[in-house]
């Protein structure tokens, strides 16, 4: 029988609205207002998980996104489950179901809870320690830690929900709505201001808005009255734009934000539909406030973790906001007078405190002396050594702290509780500001790091900026305000604030017990299992950095980061190896602040649109012949056209044979295109390339190479003058863009003397390439007005003609070695005019072949594929094009490279043809190439770089790279592969029609 | 991500430009003249500040123009932009 722990009605929970919703498959109740952890807590649940590492048994710690216990897997179907969500934010809907994570087979009986008794042989670093030998067991000792880990399981279906992302450009960004947001919001807001508050809790007010005591006055009105005035005051201001459940994951520099706006997590399932349920908003603010208030430390004391202790905060929350009482016999510990503020807070709900353990002696404070009038028992100058109770906590153990606060002293006291609150000072929420690039400083009173220096047009305000009291932040915030917005005036000057809130603290980072600290279990990292003997083991054994240490003992390397006890393992280190806090430097926190889900990351970007994808205008026509597509950068190209049933083998030789014997066609639209023009054009090519442009008469086309700066091979085309100041350059499929760039870059940076304009027109026409002996017949059909003759029309050259009406451009350029054309035509003719080519090749039984058939093809001649056979390190030279490379020209980019000592030498490896001692043998693309199988070890001279078996010449044709090739002709070599050695003969790498009688044929 | 000001188009978003290495390297003019170190030198070698640092950027996805920036590499703060054949701020 589960016990109800409700208290008085709280206006922030709807009691007439009941919600059912189930927890490790038990049905329980809660009410509109709630998260999953006030209702469990509201049904006496405190045992929600385990740990990591020992599988301890743990609870709710804290009512925030900061908690490292409570994080549970939400399962509402295959698709939408989600792990690791914290019970402390997700509002329970209607049929809501959760269970625990890390254990098994349930979070009452867990087989990893032995690990807890086997701690002793669990130290810090024993994974590091224990795995690595031998090295090759360490596939048995995954599947293992692979098993007993893990924190949750993923969706096994694709995401149903729909993501979205936003940018937002405001004046003013408010991190936070507590108190100092919501004053800071109204402020910029009422002076003009486009102001963007967000919050990630889906209230507003903060922490200010559930204080119901008469300590904290404002104006003479309870602070959670006053403040509820001002929220209803803005919400009203037109400018002034409010995101609750929004909580800001990353702060970039140039006040750029990322944000995450959780739209649908609150609402019952079936009310889901066709909403989007996360949006990531991009925001840029020119000025950002950060009031993202402080988080409550923990107090380091041995086991610390039991459910049943949390933060005073937290349980101070509970009660006010949500009416729910964490336990009914509640104990509060403490080293400041936040545990006073809750134990009043507590009585005037009619939950009882048994008694306030201090670390303190003696302090003059108004709170506590309220509390000592209810007759709460204070035990002044003690701590915690011990707890018990497995499932949930049921006895402290203290004792009287030394003089010096690192021993106890005395007798042991045992006190019965099912509860204990901890308090351990406040610590600023300083994350956000540090992700922007701020630098903090420490500040020794209270032992807290706070923003120093600024890296964009920023400021922190409130408690994360460590001012902690009402009567700092009211006193201060309209100077700051006013100093940071321009203003000469705001609404809250003079204000009467009245805080009892004393400021003392005994800062212990680590607290003593009775036992040596080898048999205390006091934890830093409660998601991670880290303890302070970790911490302490790890500078033992000589890790000194942060960093280092962090990573070694896991400490803040949870989902939470640590949140809770980052503060506590730098105390703890700076007090072992003896060194300033302030000087010890802070680890990283980085983005997000809270996790995110994959969803809002990509947003729309998923399926079809996870990435653009290029098509040519014919690709319709493509797709209804039955391509294969492959992608080439961005393009989709076709591939091959089975027929039938045919392979991809068989279909790439039926395609390779009819080029040859009558007629291929080729889509070749994807081809860089870029449209040169001025009076130095041709100057400006014979710079970029490494033969000589000049003579080129208007009409004639020319291969061109080009190569970068350090002498390699970068790019290859075909340019064409079209007239005398005009030229037309094709580059590679890929190379498209980054050829443009370059040319772009010298022409701009290099050569801004040089009256040349470069434009790319890539989409702006199609390009089909007819090509085989029959292409002239088929061309003529298709442009009947075009004299094809050689004299008229000869290879290398072009022609402006018309089909149709349509002005188009013809090359007569080969990269087959066939007689073939490519006809160029305004890109929305593109179709037509190949079907047209289909329909006057159809009693040639003209082909259309794709990529793998060119490739074929141009391998047959030798020709290279730029990044198929070369790799940014092959030169000209090293291709055995030395034709290419004029010695005339006084400069062209990369000339120089080609005499450097490096490039020069006859070793390199160059291009060759490779042909198979068994000419049905196909080598493997990227196999290696050996001349000594038997040397130890084998010396690699080379590899295949393109290979295919040719119908053409009935045998196994490729090239390859290999070191010296040039001058190995004839040689046999060795290409080694997993079960056989192939024998190859280095070959002259044209293969076929060396004399180029196919071209004119 | 910061933002930078073009100097033809005015403020935009990182995300549309790509930055080109050191600045105010001069191709040589004749390169055949220089000795292999000489040619080595402009061709690999690049200084990697921590602090002031003059880099080429161009606005790949607006204008297309290569300009100059002087950017403090240890905290992204942009001190200067200004166009190619401009010359250097002093300060
Ligand atoms: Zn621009």
């Amino acid at each position: 029988m589960t016990k109800n722990l409700r208290v008085k009605t709280s206006k922030f929970i709807d009691e007439t609205y009941k919600i059912s919703f189930k927890f490790n498959g038990k049905t329980y109740y809660g009410f509109k207002g709630d998260t999953l952890a006030s209702a469990l807590l509201a049904n006496d649940i405190h045992l929600v998980g385990r740990s990591f590492k020992y599988h301890r048994p743990r609870g709710i710690m804290s009512a925030g996104s900061e908690e490292p216990n409570a994080i549970v897997q939400l399962h509402n179907n295959s698709s939408r489950t989600e792990p690791n969500v914290r019970a402390t934010e997700i509002e329970i809907y209607e049929g809501l179901e959760a269970t625990s994570q890390n254990c098994w087979p349930s979070v009452n009986f867990d087989i990893g809870g032995i690990n807890n008794f086997l701690s002793p042989i669990l130290p810090a670093g024993f994974y590091y320690k224990t795995f690595m030998w031998p090295a090759s067991f360490w596939e048995k000792y995954e599947y293992f830690i692979r098993k007993s880990a893990g924190l949750g399981k993923s969706p096994t279906e694709a995401d149903p929900d729909v993501y979205e992302h936003k940018y937002i450009h405001c004046d003013v960004l408010i991190i936070g709505a507590g108190i100092s947001g919501i004053m800071a919001a109204k402020t910029s807001a009422k002076n003009g201001f486009k102001t963007l508050l967000v919050d990630e809790k889906h209230y507003l007010g903060g922490s200010t808005i559930y204080q119901n005591s008469d300590h904290y006055k404002i104006n003479n009105q309870v602070s959670s009255s006053w403040l509820e005035k001002e929220i209803n005051e803005i919400k009203k201001i037109e400018n002034l734009e409010i995101k609750t459940r929004t909580s800001v994951a990353a702060f970039h520099g140039y006040n750029f934000l990322l944000a995450r706006e959780n739209l649908t997590d609150h609402l019952p399932v079936d009310q889901r539909n066709n909403k989007t349920r996360q949006r990531l908003l991009k925001i840029r603010a020119k000025k950002v406030i950060t009031a993202t208030g402080s988080l409550e430390r923990p107090l380091i004391f041995n086991n610390n973790d039991r459910p049943g202790i949390l933060l005073c905060s937290a349980i101070n929350k509970y009660a006010n906001l949500f009416g729910v009482a964490c336990g009914e016999k509640n104990i509060l510990f403490t080293n400041n007078d936040t545990a006073y503020e809750t134990a009043i807070n507590l009585f005037n709900k009619g939950i009882n405190v048994e008694a306030i353990i201090d670390n303190r002696e003696e302090i003059d404070s108004k709170l506590i002396k309220d509390a000592e009038k209810y007759n709460i028992k204070i035990y002044k100058g003690y701590t915690v050594v011990n707890t018990s109770g497995y499932k949930r906590i049921n006895k402290v153990s203290i004792m009287q702290l030394s003089k010096d606060g690192q021993k106890v002293v005395g007798s042991k006291t045992s006190i019965a509780c099912d509860c204990l609150g901890i308090s351990g000072g406040w610590t600023p929420a300083v994350h956000l500001f540090t992700q922007s690039g701020g630098k903090l400083k420490f500040r020794d009173e209270d032992q807290v790091f706070i923003p120093d220096i600024y890296p964009s047009d920023q400021i922190s305000i409130g408690s994360c900026n460590g001012d902690f009291t009402l009567d700092e932040i009211l006193v201060d915030l309209p100077k700051t305000l006013k100093k940071f917005l321009n203003l000469k005036i705001t609404d809250y000057e003079n204000l009467e604030v009245k805080s009892s809130f004393n400021k003392s603290k005994r800062n212990i980072w680590l607290l003593p017990s009775d036992k040596a600290i080898g048999k205390t279990k006091s934890f830093v990292d409660y998601q991670n299992d880290a303890t302070a003997k970790d911490i302490k083991l790890a500078l033992r054994e000589g890790f000194r950095s942060i960093e280092h240490v962090k990573r070694y003992t896991t400490t803040g390397m949870g989902t939470d980061q640590g949140k809770l006890g980052n503060m506590h393992a730098l105390g703890i280190i700076s007090e072992t190896s003896n060194s300033k806090m302030g000087e010890l430097g802070t680890t990283t926190f980085r983005p997000p602040y809270t996790p995110l889900t994959f969803g809002t990351i990509v947003g729309r970007n998923v399926g079809e649109y996870f990435d653009v994808f290029r098509k040519t205008p014919i690709h319709d026509w493509h797709v209804q012949n039955k391509a294969k597509f492959e992608n080439v950068g961005q393009w989709k190209r076709a591939w091959y056209y089975p027929k039938d049933n045919e392979s991809m083998h068989d279909a790439v030789q039926r395609e390779s044979k009819a080029a040859r014997d009558s007629a291929g066609i080729l889509d070749a639209s994807t081809l860089g295109k870029i449209d040169i023009q001025g009076t130095d054009a041709s100057e400006f090519l014979n710079r970029v390339y490494t033969n000589a442009w000049s003579k080129l008469a208007i009409g004639k086309c020319r291969y061109g190479l080009m190569l970068n700066e350090d002498g390699m091979v970068y790019d290859d085309g075909v340019t064409t003058r079209l007239d005398e100041n005009h030229y037309i350059m094709t580059t590679t499929t890929g190379g498209a863009a980054t050829v443009l760039g370059k040319l772009e870059d010298y022409l701009q940076t290099e050569w801004p003397e040089l009256d040349v304009y470069l434009t790319s027109v890539t989409d702006h026409y199609a390009t089909i390439s007819v090509c085989g002996p029959n292409s002239k017949k088929i061309v003529s059909r298709v442009i009947p007005d075009l004299d094809l003759s050689d004299e008229n029309f000869p290879h290398m050259s072009f022609k402006n003609t018309k089909i149709d009406k349509i002005k188009c451009r013809v090359m007569r350029i080969s990269f087959t070695g066939e007689h073939s054309y490519e006809i160029n035509i305004q890109a929305n003719y593109g179709k037509s005019v190949w079907e047209k080519c289909m329909e006057a090749g159809k009693e040639f039984n003209i082909t259309p072949y794709g990529t793998e058939t060119m490739h074929l093809l141009r391998a047959e001649k030798g020709f290279i594929i730029v990044g198929q056979d070369t790799d940014a390190t092959v030169t000209p030279i090293d291709l055995q094009m030395d034709w290419i490379v004029s010695k005339k020209k006084y400069d062209f980019i990369g000339k120089r490279s080609l005499y450097r000592s490096d490039t020069i030498r006859d070793d390199r490896k160059q291009l060759v043809g490779l042909l198979t001692e068994n000419p049905d043998e196909v080598l493997e693309e990227g196999a290696q190439i050996v001349a000594d199988i038997n040397k130890s070890p084998v010396e690699m001279l080379g590899h295949v770089t393109s290979s295919y078996y040719s119908p053409n010449l009935n045998k196994s044709i490729a090239l390859g790279v290999v070191k010296g090739g040039k001058k190995m002709m004839g040689q046999r070599l060795i290409v080694p592969m997993e079960n056989k050695k192939i024998n190859v003969i280095v070959a002259d790498p044209v293969f076929l029609d060396k004399e180029n009688k196919r071209l004119n044929a | 991500m910061f933002v930078i000001n073009c100097p033809y188009c005015g403020e935009r978003e990182q995300s549309e430009f790509k930055a080109g290495g050191e600045a105010h390297i001069v191709r040589p003019k004749q390169p055949t003249e220089l000795s292999d170190d000489q040619w080595a030198e402009y061709l690999f070698m690049r200084k990697n500040i921590k602090g002031v640092q003059f880099e080429r950027w161009v606005h790949t996805h607006g204008c297309r123009k290569w300009f100059n920036m002087v950017r403090d590499t240890s905290n992204d703060e942009i001190k200067a932009v200004y166009k190619m054949g401009e010359k250097p701020p002093t300060k």
